[in-house]
This record gives structure tokens, C-alpha cells and sequence, in this order.
């Protein structure tokens, strides 16, 4: 059985509320961002493209047993790192699962100030985009 | 060194910054350090003020109303007409045009002069490292006209190449659209040179001064350009005001920009006459408040000196320059030989949105990103640069502390 999406979030609230300084937060996030393996060139194409003003997101997703599965890389490891945590939640759910899922844990771990930033980093873009695969694998396979 | 302190000789840099209340506020718990000047500057108290002051005194419509009040707003903006009038060394008040800021003027431009002299075969010439606003409205033109848009290239230290600039200029070669200084690169480009051979070629020239203005003695008149485009916002003054210069004659025979009221002289469902510059391309109610406000800031820019504010920040900027250079892995994008208070630069391995972020973090702000010059960044292969850009408030402090927080970014992203 899957780790339901409230669980893993809950996962990085209390991973996060160890993690006293920003500094420490931030180390955490590109640590997770350096440990998300590079997604392969071949998938590196301008479809799986989310563009931000500065950096770039390459999402893959494909489904498999009633799940959605996710792969993502990123310019920039920070917001690889957010991706990563995205990834983690979102990644093996079910289309429902993902369409209901409003990932408060981004608020509360305190890194919302990227949701903030639609045009710099894309991070809502790419929960857009991870919502939309949902639909989409909803719509083909139930 | 030159600039060892907070302040140069003639300039008292502590009482500058009591002046802009901004300055004192805290970010993520530390003091600002505020080096996102090129893209838009932070206010004095006597910008803030006279803002207020127009909607606590004098707020009326202009140029209608017969009563106090209109005639006190209309005074003011018509006062600061004459300002900026000054403040570029344009001819006549009347080839001040109100305009948002660079971007509309620019439109402007390409919309009535443009639509109405662009035909099929002409050519119009920007440059490799001119900002979208300098580009789409050109860009938009030509295809609709069946005209063609030929780019100066950049060569690798940030300066236009000038030999491919002569060789671009033909018989048909209808209009220069050129930027005076780079936002991305801080790159002042030979202005006079380039308009004095686009003349010589038939082709009139659009200076977009929006990084100019607040650096540089502009004299539209000794420059000769035709039409020169800046924001206030860039210069210490409000958002969404800015002036468009036009040489008269030229604005005389152009074709009206927006309709509405104050471009009229009489409408009648038949045909409309059109009112006399600058009123022309001024329809609807204006942004009064921001153009009376924007007089202020020149007068900050006068109060304290243009010669004197570019000392101070030349001196930002060789400090920055030689405090930057000394970081392992660190390069700087565009060492022209002649640059405004502007550093681009990219740290090898890293991507420049993660340090702007953990700038960011230490109260730092810089801007990150293509600076909105994408074909710039492709230029130069990259996807965009971190920049420092200084204002006359900014610190060798300051300097210290970016160079310190740098070096803790790059350690937490290694």
C-alpha cells in the first residue's frame, strides 16, 4: 500500500520543523535537488518544457496500475529540490489523489514565497502541469 | 583606491540615504541592500511627498477646469513639462510628450511614424543587446509592413560592433532603434556616432534612454537624435510616467497615437481635428500626479549632481568590478570600456536563480534572470546573469556585503 499524499507531507513538515536557521532549510532543499537523479537527455525536449522567466523544469509523467508516475529535472537546483518534494507527494498517486491534493506543506515548511514568484521559478506552473497529466490519465484510462 | 568610505567628497552619502525612508526597512531580518537599481530605482521623501501633496492639495483634472484647483494641477504639470524639457536640453516643451514610460514611447513611435513611413523592402536596425521593449514593437512593424529588421552584433566584451553597423546601413535603412546604455551589460553605447551615420544614410534614430537618463548628461539636441524614450521610474521617480522626445517637426507631421479627449481640438461625427503637441499624443486624463512627482525626482538628480552622482557610482562600480573579480569562477558578462553602474556576471556550475535566492535570504537584492534580453543571453550562451546595478544611495558597505554574501551562496550550492 501507497503512502498516502497527507503522509508524506506530513513527512517533510516534521523533517522541516528540525531545521531551525534558513540557511538550514535551504542546504536541506539542494541537497534534495543534488540527490534527484538527471532526468535523461532524450526527455530534455522543448514539450516536456516548463518555462519560468529564469529557470526551467522538464516534466515527464506516465501511468501505470491506476497510478500517475513523475520524472522532473531542473536548471537550477533549488528549484529542483522544491521539485523533488513535489515529486516525492505527488509521484505514485492516483488521478484523484493528485487532482484533490492541495500540497498545504509548501506553506508550512515556509517555502510558499516560490509559489509567489509564478514568473521567476514556475513552481505553480509545474503543479499545474502535474494536475493536468492527472486529468488528462483520468480522462484516457477510467 | 578611490572610494574608501560611505562617502566621495562632495557628496554626503548617510544624508542621501535619510531621504529615501525605504532604506531603513528590514528584509529576512537584516538591513535591505538594495542593488536592483537598473530596474527601478528606490523613491526620496520629495518624491513620496509630492505625490501626496497633489491628491491632499490640488487633486483637479487638467487643462479644462476653470477653477483653483485645475489651474494649480495644471501649473505644476505644465511646470514639470519645462523640467524635463531642460533635463533632456530638448528645443521646446512641446516635444515632451507624458507617455507611461520607455516602452510606450517606443510604441508610440512604431505605431504612428512607423505605420505611416514603413513600407515593404524598408529595413529598420536594432542591436543584439537592445531589452524586448526595443525589439517586439520593431519586430510587430516589420511583419505587418513586409519590412526587415537587420540586428547590430554584440561582440564578446559587451560593445556593439560598429564596423557591422556600417556595413548594415543601405538607402533603405528607414530607422536606428538604438539603446544608449545596456541594462544587461552596463554597456554605453557611441550614440552620437551611430545617429551621425544614420543620418548620413537618410535613416532617422530612436534612443531608448530608459538606463541612460539616470546616468548620463542627456542633450537630445547636441546628440540629434530623433526621438529618445526614458522612464521616471528609473530616475528616483514614480511608476507608470515617463517622456517620449520627438523633434517637433517630425511629431508635427505624425499620425495620433490613441483618441479621446485632450488630442482634440474639434470632433464632430463627420471628421475631428486634432489638437497641437504635445497635447496631441496626450489623450485621456493624464498620470498627473506621477508627472508632477517626476519633477521632484530631477530635481534630487539636479540638488545633488549629475556629475557628481556618476562619480560616486563609477566608483561603485570599479570597487564591485575588482571585489567580484577576486571570487574563484566568477565572470563578468560585458566589459565595455565605457559602462554605467550596471555588473552582470555568472559563477561557473551555478545557475543564477539559486544565488539570486540565497541573496535574497541575507536581506540582498539583485536581479537574476535574462534582464528581459533573451537574444542577448543566447548571444553569449547562457541562460541569464546575476546583477548588481548601483544607485547613488548604494555603499561600499553594501559591495562588502554582496561580496560576502556571494561566497556564502556559492558554498552552500557546492
Amino acid at each position: 500500500m501507497e503512502k498516502d499524499i497527507a503522509a508524506i507531507e506530513e513527512a517533510f513538515i516534521e523533517s522541516f520543523s528540525f531545521l531551525d536557521t534558513w540557511e538550514e532549510k535551504y542546504e536541506y532543499i539542494i541537497e534534495l535537488g543534488k540527490k534527484l537523479p538527471a532526468l535523461d537527455e532524450q526527455f530534455k525536449t522543448e514539450d516536456k518544457k516548463i518555462k519560468g522567466c529564469q529557470s526551467t523544469v522538464w516534466l515527464v509523467a506516465s501511468y501505470q496500475d491506476d497510478k500517475v508516475f513523475f520524472k522532473a529535472d531542473s536548471d537550477a537546483v533549488i528549484v529542483k529540490g522544491l521539485v523533488s518534494m513535489l515529486i516525492e507527494v505527488l509521484s505514485g498517486q492516483a488521478p484523484d489523489s493528485i487532482l484533490n491534493a492541495r500540497l498545504e506543506f509548501i506553506e508550512k515548511i515556509g517555502m510558499h514565497v516560490h509559489l509567489a514568484q509564478t514568473r521567476s521559478n514556475g513552481l505553480r506552473a509545474m503543479i499545474a502541469q502535474m494536475k493536468d497529466y492527472a486529468r488528462a490519465f483520468k480522462i484516457i484510462h477510467i | 583606491m578611490i572610494l574608501a568610505g560611505t562617502s566621495t567628497d562632495r557628496l554626503d552619502i548617510t544624508a542621501i540615504r535619510l531621504q529615501f525612508p525605504i532604506l531603513s526597512r528590514m528584509v529576512k531580518g537584516r538591513p535591505l541592500i538594495y542593488l536592483d537599481n537598473a530596474a527601478t530605482t528606490q523613491k526620496p521623501q520629495a518624491v513620496i511627498d509630492a505625490i501626496s501633496q497633489y491628491y491632499c492639495g490640488y487633486n483637479a483634472n487638467i487643462h479644462r477646469g476653470i477653477h483653483t484647483l485645475a489651474e494649480e494641477a495644471t501649473a505644476a504639470y505644465e511646470d514639470s513639462r519645462t523640467a524635463l524639457q531642460e533635463f533632456i536640453g530638448a528645443a521646446s516643451a512641446d516635444e515632451i510628450i507624458f507617455t507611461r514610460g520607455t516602452t510606450e514611447g517606443i510604441n508610440l513611435v512604431a505605431y504612428t511614424w512607423g505605420r505611416a513611413n514603413i513600407i515593404a523592402g524598408d529595413e529598420i536596425i536594432i542591436s543584439e543587446m537592445e531589452h524586448h521593449s526595443n525589439i517586439v514593437p520593431w519586430q510587430i512593424l516589420c511583419k505587418e509592413k513586409g519590412a526587415e529588421l537587420k540586428v547590430i552584433p554584440v561582440m564578446d566584451n559587451g560593445e556593439l560592433s560598429m564596423p557591422a553597423y556600417l556595413d548594415l546601413l543601405t538607402t533603405r535603412t528607414k530607422l536606428v532603434a538604438v539603446t544608449q546604455v545596456s541594462n544587461a551589460l552596463g554597456t554605453v553605447n557611441p550614440v552620437k556616432e551611430i545617429i551621425r551615420a544614420a543620418h548620413r544614410a537618410g535613416a532617422l534614430v530612436l534612443i531608448d534612454g530608459a538606463q541612460s537618463a539616470v546616468h548620463l548628461d542627456i542633450n537630445v539636441q547636441d546628440m540629434d537624435c530623433d526621438f529618445f524614450a526614458f522612464s521616471g521610474h528609473k530616475l528616483y521617480g514614480p511608476t507608470g510616467i515617463g517622456v517620449l522626445y520627438g523633434k517637433k517637426e517630425l511629431l508635427n507631421h505624425m499620425p495620433v497615437f490613441h483618441g479621446g479627449g485632450e488630442m482634440i481640438k474639434e470632433v464632430t461625427f463627420a471628421y475631428t481635428t486634432y489638437n497641437e503637441l504635445p497635447y496631441k499624443y496626450e489623450a485621456g486624463t493624464p498620470n498627473i500626479a506621477d508627472a508632477i512627482a517626476l519633477k521632484s525626482a530631477i530635481d534630487f538628480i539636479k540638488k545633488h549632481g549629475r556629475n557628481q552622482i556618476r562619480q560616486h557610482e563609477a566608483a561603485l562600480l570599479s570597487y564591485a568590478t575588482e571585489q567580484l573579480e577576486a571570487i574563484p569562477g566568477l565572470t563578468i558578462i560585458g566589459n565595455a570600456k565605457e559602462k554605467a553602474s550596471v555588473i552582470s556576471f555568472i559563477i561557473k556550475g551555478l545557475h543564477p536563480q539559486d544565488i539570486g535566492i540565497l541573496l535574497d535570504n541575507q536581506g540582498i537584492a539583485v536581479r537574476t534572470g535574462h534582464h528581459c534580453t533573451q537574444p542577448l543571453m543566447k548571444r553569449f550562451g547562457i541562460p541569464g546573469t546575476v546583477r548588481a546595478s548601483f544607485a547613488v544611495y548604494n555603499t561600499t558597505e553594501e559591495i562588502d556585503a554582496l561580496v560576502a554574501g556571494l561566497r556564502k551562496a556559492i558554498k552552500m550550492l557546492s
